[in-house]
């Protein structure tokens, strides 16, 4: 088991810079998850720290030490690939026992690592089988227990369950998280997957266009996310957004739309009156209410039953916006309905994008 | 099945039946030819089996003549052609395909290169620059230029086999702690084996069969290869037809046998499995 840390790391490829100085502390033990669109620079971070890519700029340190200069092999990490990266010309035994064969460790302790391995995955039955003759579950399987059978001292993982139809998907993000339990091993999880990212991770780091958008727990982001893209892109189906100008009247704080509604807000922020802002709300979060002052009337585009719960693609202003609603009575909605605000679940963003700072001057009258 | 598909399934095995009767009929008359005795050959006129068999030309052949001689010479320059230039395509291919470094590009450019002129322009040149090193009239001098003038299009051809490699392989195995030469030696190079089969095999049966500067360079039977051999069927005023037949039938045995041997390894497939498919 290892810390990680990641000081002010930079990459170009050519002239192409994909990262810009990430700093990054990952502690003994802990499953951090880089998350964020494709092209965002997690996985070339991910392969940095496996050696797999060089560094341009900056310091990867496994336990305190440098390994910017180390080849792969050296930093006694282990990394599970998309693709599996099974090797096809050899069984699902000797797959696992490469690392410690290489390695030249004595027989008993491969054949009782390989076993206890095979054992936590419920690989034994499959050990004499080649990659070819395995399902995709199985060969991630495998992929997993390669990577355990060393006892490395951090995990990778580069999109392992991408492959994968949605419902094993599922079942193996529950076995990632168990193994975790009971491993306790450093690991980082590469995905683009918010769903992913919220159920596996510790603490998440949401990045884009190489560079870190924010670090936290999956319900820090979830509840207060830094920016604009953090808030757009955690939670599904994704946040809404209003433009809207900041007021302050008679000592309450409100968001004006640009059709005149005002919307309450529950505090007061660092904002000078009148300045341009942007309004989000989650989809769960939003009420359908009876018409009143502060509710707005939108149009209903398309209902989408999930099961669980129903989604409404509605037109605010011409503009799309989306409901979750659990109540099945939403499925006769009519041609318009009426939605409103809660304020304690509104998020402001000032015009760069970033969450605007509460301000405890002002309070609300929500 | 209906009687459309019916008649184009035919039509398709009646098109490959044509072609192959087309591509191995040479073959059938070169059979033909040599186990037809001398006084059948001119009178019988053409009949597609001689009405008596004898293989007399056989007989003669490898007791009579230096054919043995050519056979084992051939089977010198052929076979270690064949060794050098697969090991060293294996090692280019593999640095082309997976290595960016200076001057790659003029390098693929260059190699293509060589392969544009006819190979008759440069005879004179090469006899001019091997004469000095006594390289004329051995079989060393053979083998180092059918290596030179193979290895572009083998290097080529072991690129594409490992482009045909997915990359993360190598990747997994030196996290699990290989070096790059043992990433190559352990994991690319067993999944490589049908292209190095391929390769062993056009480059054998290329040497094998090249007669231009075989005749160009070698002079005398002790290191004349086969293909100048059986020119040595033909005298001043006759052609030895039924021992240039024997002699031919008996130069195909090798590369039957060759074949025979490297085609388990053609199969294709081997890395199904190794990444998502």
């Amino acid at each position: 088991m290892a810390s990680i840390d990641i000081r002010n790391v930079r990459k170009n490829f050519g002239i192409v810079s994909v990262l810009h100085g990430v700093d990054l502390a990952i502690k003994n033990g802990e499953f951090v998850v880089l998350v964020g669109p494709s092209g965002c620079g997690k996985s070339t971070l991910l392969r940095m720290i496996a050696g797999l890519e060089e560094v341009t700029e900056g310091e990867i340190r496994i336990d305190g030490v440098r390994v910017n200069e180390r080849a792969p092999k050296d930093r006694d990490i282990a990394m599970v690939f998309q693709s599996y990266a099974l090797y096809p010309h050899m069984n699902v035994a000797e797959n696992m026992s490469y690392g410690l064969r290489i390695r030249k460790a004595a027989r008993e302790k491969i054949t009782a690592a390989v076993s206890n391995a095979a054992r936590k995955l419920e690989l034994q039955p499959l050990l004499a089988r080649r990659p070819k003759a395995l399902s995709g579950g199985q060969r991630q399987r495998v992929a997993m227990g390669r990577a355990i059978v060393r006892q490395p001292k951090a995990f990778l993982f580069d999109e392992p369950l991408s492959n994968l139809d949605a419902r094993l998907r599922e079942q193996m993000r529950a076995e990632i998280k168990k193994l975790h339990r009971d491993l306790g091993a450093t690991s980082i999880y590469v995905t683009h997957d918010q769903i992913e990212a919220m159920t596996l991770a510790d603490r998440i780091v949401a990045m884009h266009e190489g560079v870190v958008q924010q670090v936290g727990s999956p319900l820090e982001l979830y509840d207060r996310p830094a920016n604009l893209f953090v808030a757009g892109f955690i939670g599904s189906p994704a946040m809404n957004f209003l433009s809207a100008r900041y007021e302050v009247s008679a000592g309450t704080a409100s968001a004006r739309l640009p059709d005149g509604t005002l919307i309450a807000l529950s505090s007061g922020y660092q904002l000078e009156e009148g300045a341009a802002v942007t309004l989000g709300i989650r989809p769960e979060h939003v009420e359908m209410s009876p018409a009143s002052e502060t509710s707005l009337r939108a149009t209903v585009d398309l209902i989408e039953p999930t099961g669980f719960g129903i989604i409404l693609h509605l037109g605010l202003h011409g503009l799309p916006f989306n409901v979750f609603t659990l109540d099945r009575a939403a499925l006769t909605a009519g041609p318009t309905v009426t939605v409103a605000f809660p304020p304690q679940h509104l998020h402001l963003f000032d015009e760069t994008g970033k969450r605007a700072l509460e301000s405890s001057l002002q309070k609300g009258t929500g | 099945m209906n009687s459309y598909s019916i008649f184009g399934t035919a039509l398709h095995r009646l098109a490959i039946l044509c072609y192959v009767v087309f591509a191995l009929f040479p073959l059938f008359w070169l059979l033909k030819v040599s186990v037809t005795p001398n006084d059948l050959l001119y009178s019988e006129g053409v009949r597609m089996w001689p009405s008596r068999m004898s293989f007399e030309h056989f007989r003669f052949v490898l007791a009579h003549s230096a054919f043995p001689v050519f056979f084992r010479n051939s089977m010198i320059v052929a076979g270690a052609t064949a060794v050098i230039v697969t090991l060293l395509a294996s090692l280019s291919g593999y640095a082309l395909s997976r290595f960016t470094f200076r001057g790659k590009y003029w390098l693929v450019a260059l190699m293509l290169l060589t392969q544009m002129f006819p190979l008759v322009m440069l005879v004179a040149p090469i006899f001019k620059m091997l004469s000095p090193l006594g390289l004329t009239n051995s079989l060393t001098g053979l083998v180092v230029v059918y290596t030179a003038f193979n290895i572009p299009f083998a290097t080529f051809l072991m690129q594409s086999f490992f482009d045909g490699i997915p990359k993360e392989l190598e990747e997994a195995a030196k996290i699990d702690g290989a070096t790059q030469f043992m990433a190559f030696r352990q994991i690319v190079l067993p999944l490589t084996l049908p292209g190095i089969a391929a390769t062993l095999g056009f480059v054998f049966t290329a040497a094998w069969s090249e007669l231009l500067f075989a005749l160009m360079l070698i002079s005398g039977n002790s290191a004349a290869t086969f293909p100048v051999g059986l020119l040595t069927f033909v005298s001043k005023f006759s052609v030895d037809f039924g021992q240039m037949m024997a002699a031919g039938v008996l130069a195909l045995i090798p590369a039957c046998l060759f074949f025979l041997f490297i085609q388990r390894y053609l199969v294709q497939g081997l890395t199904a499995g190794a990444v998502k498919g």
